[in-house]
């Protein structure tokens, strides 16, 4: 059996073996551990620098009339994200808690999350990367109406329509994608569309990469389409929250990455200014928005909307270095956000409220957990040392001289300076560093800082698998914050 | 030797109306098992037994080809699908007819669906517009019976008055529109008339759009494509549920065969091609969301499965409006595979949670997830394929159609088609989430499956499964 489909298969065997009654919460930490050391097996026998970008590639035809088959395969990039998928799913899973309300079915459902993200980041073929990220939809549902809090019911049908509608215009994407291929040569196949696209064989497909732009964006919580992300994240239990902004909302930006990017530059460079003015509003715009929140759930689902706006920007400046700082803060606000909705889950269980009025001080009862919120509200803002920092660097540098020069401030006859549009939305995005600093420094100050109220003085501290799990999460932001080289090299090697 | 399987199907109707009068002591659902495995052996023949092309081209208004083959398996599926569901739904039938014994007046009831297969099958064959007039008749005529059967039950009487005047009235436009054609061509033959449309002047196409309009009418009423859609909610609401389910699934599917080899012969000219293709298209977005739109605030699933088999007509309308297209019919094809699976599936759920609930609300399902959770998982793979949720055969299904859709370039029709999607989203999930999120009520009543129901609902959900994520198997089989 090809390593990666033994990957997608260990949470969705785990998932049946919980549905049948097995221990729930052993077996899905059971099979997300095993699938985390399988992929870090297969970091060290990935070999860089390679021919062949896909390595682990097997293929198993479904409709060759079509060119669908079960293609998996893994450069880089999509190691990197699956690293990512096993980490933070780990991480989720040892972050539950287990609900008195129907046990099993919460666990199978946090498995088959997994299972999605990790199936779509091991796809080659586009059917079925397209295929594996909808086995999230159902499961989320269900996660955030059953066990979530809050306004639950509004939030999971808003979330499904927003993730189903959205689907289903990247589906129409796709099916372009594959008929404005040369009859005869149709197919799903990503490393053939690509060969196509650069052998010039792909006529103008503005329209194709305007629905993939938007089915995307609606996936990934592109402004506007992002109003279904904060309401979502704030009602789904922390693990589910953990998932969901950690790893498949990433989905989005990487099916960008990977398609859009190669297979349409000259229509990525067409609507540049529509994505730019899109993305501003995404770091503006709700950046503004996440200041004005005043309880900590909502404040974070924002923040991981506004977050997604600099990896946009890498991807529309659409040169190397932006790229690859993209697709290092794929991994870093993945990582990042997921640590803080479990930092947040464990707040609202012990004191049943995220309101920044009624919180305050909650550092002194538990001066460990304030440690590592602060670490996880620094890696967020971006500050040096964390991976984040790395990736928003590459992202500012590569944007920043993208585009070619198109307005000009003269002075006597002498030119000054020239700029674009790229480097007005990079200097837009600089200023939202200020504002994520802002927010996140804030609710920091308000939740473990000032006044004690005498309500929280006897809450414990956070122990056990939750303890182990965020400090993880943390040491592997900074280990890879202090090293990023290991994975520029990673991502450098990929098929971007 | 070759003959046509109908007449078994035929043979074995009558011979089982003989059983019943003959040996009323019977136990009536021994008459249903035997029925199934007979079809079964049917439906093993139709792998053997075809009747040869030459005697077809003698005769001339019988089509040998594979999409009829494939229908009549279509047809014989679907009866023993609803044989299954009309064993389990047998108890609620009885309570509704008065009779001097037990089980008195249910051997029609397993009886009739049969000479309905039976209709069935000759339509799918049909290449004449007389043989597919009797055929239909055959049909219809048989529904009307099995819509009205539970006669103590107002809404079972309300739906067949409907489903009858109706249908009377849409045999009338058929028939009208067949004389037309017929007046314009002289022949009623398929083949006939399209070699004459070869020959006839531009000035009598008037005439002959007139009829085909007609004929559209007609068959738009058969598969409840809107603006004929008035008939559906209550006759599917009122019907007996198998009747329902056979009604929604057969009815409809022998409607399409019958559309598609329509539309086929008036295609060879292109200038109706012109007229024909925005026609079909049009009937298809207004089915698409009237269906989609109507669904949205049902309450009752009977009701809400009305409004989907409408919206599902809609989506397998786009797929005719893109005939011309090489990858059409084998889409429509697929998905009426896939709508078979999905909508029996559905009902089969539905025949036991409403016989404890006692009616067919969506509310009745309310935490069925802790109190059956098999038959829950069944409805909830059911919904996710009427939705058209990946890893289902249902996605494949709406996929095809698109794909095929596309090639032609109706992008309207698509972009509609994507909007009603996440309308289905939202109602398919109304009954999961009645299911998984909402507590059962304190006193809800044990739901009992019969082995048999059970056994069916798994192999469904199987199919289901595993032709939506390898359906090779059956895309090599397709027409």
């Amino acid at each position: 059996m090809s390593p990666l489909l033994f990957l997608i298969l260990v949470p969705l065997v785990a998932a049946a073996f919980i549905m049948v009654g097995s221990n729930a919460r052993l077996t899905a930490l059971a099979g997300s551990l095993t699938n985390l050391v399988f992929v870090l097996v297969l970091l060290a026998f990935y070999r860089q620098g390679d021919e062949q970008p896909y390595q682990f590639v097997s293929s198993l035809p479904v409709i060759p009339s079509m060119g669908i088959s079960l293609t998996l395969g893994a450069d880089g990039l999509s190691l990197l994200m699956l690293l990512l998928a096993s980490l933070v799913t780990v991480a989720a899973v040892a972050e539950a808690k287990t609900p008195e309300k129907n046990p099993h079915l919460f666990y199978a459902s946090l498995m088959f999350i997994s299972a999605g993200g990790l199936g779509a980041f091991a796809s080659v073929n586009l059917f079925f990367f397209y295929m594996f990220h909808e086995l999230a939809l159902i499961p989320t549902f269900l996660l955030i109406g059953i066990w979530g809090s809050g306004d639950r019911q509004a939030a999971a049908w808003k979330a499904t329509i927003y993730l189903a509608l959205g689907s289903f215009v990247l589906l129409l994407g796709l099916i372009g994608l594959y008929l404005i291929q040369p009859d005869g040569m149709r197919t799903f196949d990503l490393p053939a569309i690509i060969g196509m696209a650069d052998a010039g064989l792909l006529p103008e497909g503005n329209w194709i990469y305007l629905l993939l732009l938007v089915g995307f964006g609606i996936l990934v919580s592109l402004f506007p389409f992002h109003t279904w992300a904060p309401q979502a994240y704030a009602s789904a239990p922390a693990p589910a929250a953990m998932l969901h902004a950690g790893v498949l909302k990433k989905f989005g930006l990487y099916g960008l990455i990977r398609i859009a990017a190669p297979v349409f530059p000259d229509a990525v460079v067409q609507f540049s200014n529509l994505l730019l003015v899109l993305l501003v509003g995404n770091i503006l715009y709700v950046g503004y928005v996440t200041i004005s929140q005043r309880k900590l759930d909502w404040m974070l689902g924002y923040s991981s909307v506004m977050h997604m706006g600099y990896i946009f920007l890498g991807f529309a400046a659409l040169n190397p270095v932006s790229l690859t700082g993209a697709s290092l803060m794929l991994f870093a606000h993945g990582i990042s956000i997921a640590a803080l909705f479990a930092l947040c889950g464990e707040i609202r269980e012990r004191t049943g409220t995220l309101d920044f009025a009624e919180l305050g001080g909650l550092a002194k009862p538990m001066p460990a957990f304030g440690l590592l919120f602060g670490f996880a509200a620094m890696a967020a803002i971006g500050l040096p040392g964390f991976v984040g920092f790395a990736g928003e660097i590459l992202v500012f540098f590569g944007s920043f001289v993208a585009g070619e020069p198109l307005m000009g401030v003269t002075s006597g006859g002498r030119e000054l300076f020239q700029f674009n549009n790229y480097q007005i939305a990079t200097i837009c995005a600089l200023w939202g560093v200020v504002i994520s600093a802002v927010y996140m420094l804030r609710a920091y100050r308000r939740v473990f800082f000032g006044p004690l109220n005498d309500r929280w003085s006897g809450l414990g501290e956070i122990s056990g698998s939750a303890r182990i799990a965020i400090a993880a999460l943390i040491v592997v932001m900074l280990v890879t914050g202090f090293f990023p080289g290991l994975l520029v090299k990673l991502i450098e090697s990929s098929a971007l | 030797m070759s003959f046509p399987v109908e007449f078994c199907v035929l043979s074995l109707g009558i011979l089982m109306l003989l059983a019943d009068s003959f040996f009323p002591s019977i136990d009536k659902r021994t008459l249903a098992h035997t029925a199934i495995v007979w079809l079964g052996v049917f439906l093993a023949a139709t792998f053997f037994l075809q009747p040869s092309p030459l005697w077809a081209s003698l005769i001339g208004f019988y089509e040998t080809d594979a999409l009829g083959l494939f229908f009549k398996r279509f047809a014989l599926v679907s009866t023993i699908l609803t044989l299954v569901l009309a064993i389990e739904y047998a108890p609620v039938v009885a309570g509704f007819i008065p009779g001097s014994r037990p089980g008195a007046g249910l051997g029609e009831f397993f009886t009739l669906p049969i000479f309905t297969c039976a209709g069935l099958m000759w339509m799918a064959s049909a290449a004449d517009f007389v043989m597919i007039f009797c055929a239909l008749e055959l049909v219809t005529i048989s529904f009307y019976i099995q819509v009205a059967y539970m006669r103590r039950n107002m809404a079972s009487l309300e739906a067949g008055t409907k489903y009858l005047i109706l249908g009377a009235l849409s045999t009338g436009f058929l028939v009208y529109g067949i004389t037309w054609i017929f007046g314009m061509t002289g022949q009623t033959g398929l083949r006939g008339i399209s070699t004459v449309l070869g020959m006839v002047p531009v000035a009598s196409q008037t005439a002959i759009l007139f009829g085909i309009g007609l004929v559209l009418v007609a068959l738009g009423f058969k598969v409840a494509a809107a603006p004929f859609q008035f008939w559906v909610p209550d006759v599917y609401q009122g019907a007996p549920t198998p009747v329902t389910a056979f009604l929604s699934v057969a009815s409809k599917a022998a409607g399409f065969v019958v559309l598609m080899r329509v539309v086929d012969t008036f295609l060879v000219v292109p200038a109706l091609q012109e007229k024909l293709v925005p026609a079909l298209g049009f009937l298809a977005g207004l089915t698409l969301v009237y269906g989609n739109l109507a669904a949205l605030p049902q309450t009752n699933l009977k009701r809400l499965l009305a409004y989907s088999s409408i919206a599902h007509a809609g989506y397998l309308l786009v797929g005719v409006a893109s005939v011309g297209s090489p990858a059409a019919g084998r889409a429509i094809v697929f998905y009426l595979l896939a709508y078979l699976l999905m909508t029996f599936l559905a009902f089969l759920v539905l025949i036991p949670v409403s016989k404890a609930a006692g009616g067919d609300d969506i509310s009745d399902f309310n935490g069925l997830g802790r109190r059956a959770p098999g038959m829950a998982f069944a409805m909830l793979i059911a919904m996710l394929s009427l939705a058209g949720l990946p890893f289902t055969v249902g996605f494949l299904g709406k996929f095809f159609i698109f794909e095929a859709a596309m090639r032609q370039g109706h992008f309207v029709l698509v972009v509609l088609g994507v909007v009603t999607v996440a309308c289905g989203f939202y109602y398919y999930l109304k009954v999961v989430r009645a299911m998984y999120w909402q507590p059962a009520p304190e006193d809800a009543p044990p739901i009992v499956v019969s082995p048999l129901a059970r056994f069916t609902a798994a192999f469904l959900v199987t199919l289901i499964l595993v032709l939506g994520i390898y359906p090779k198997p059956v895309l090599d089989f397709l027409p």
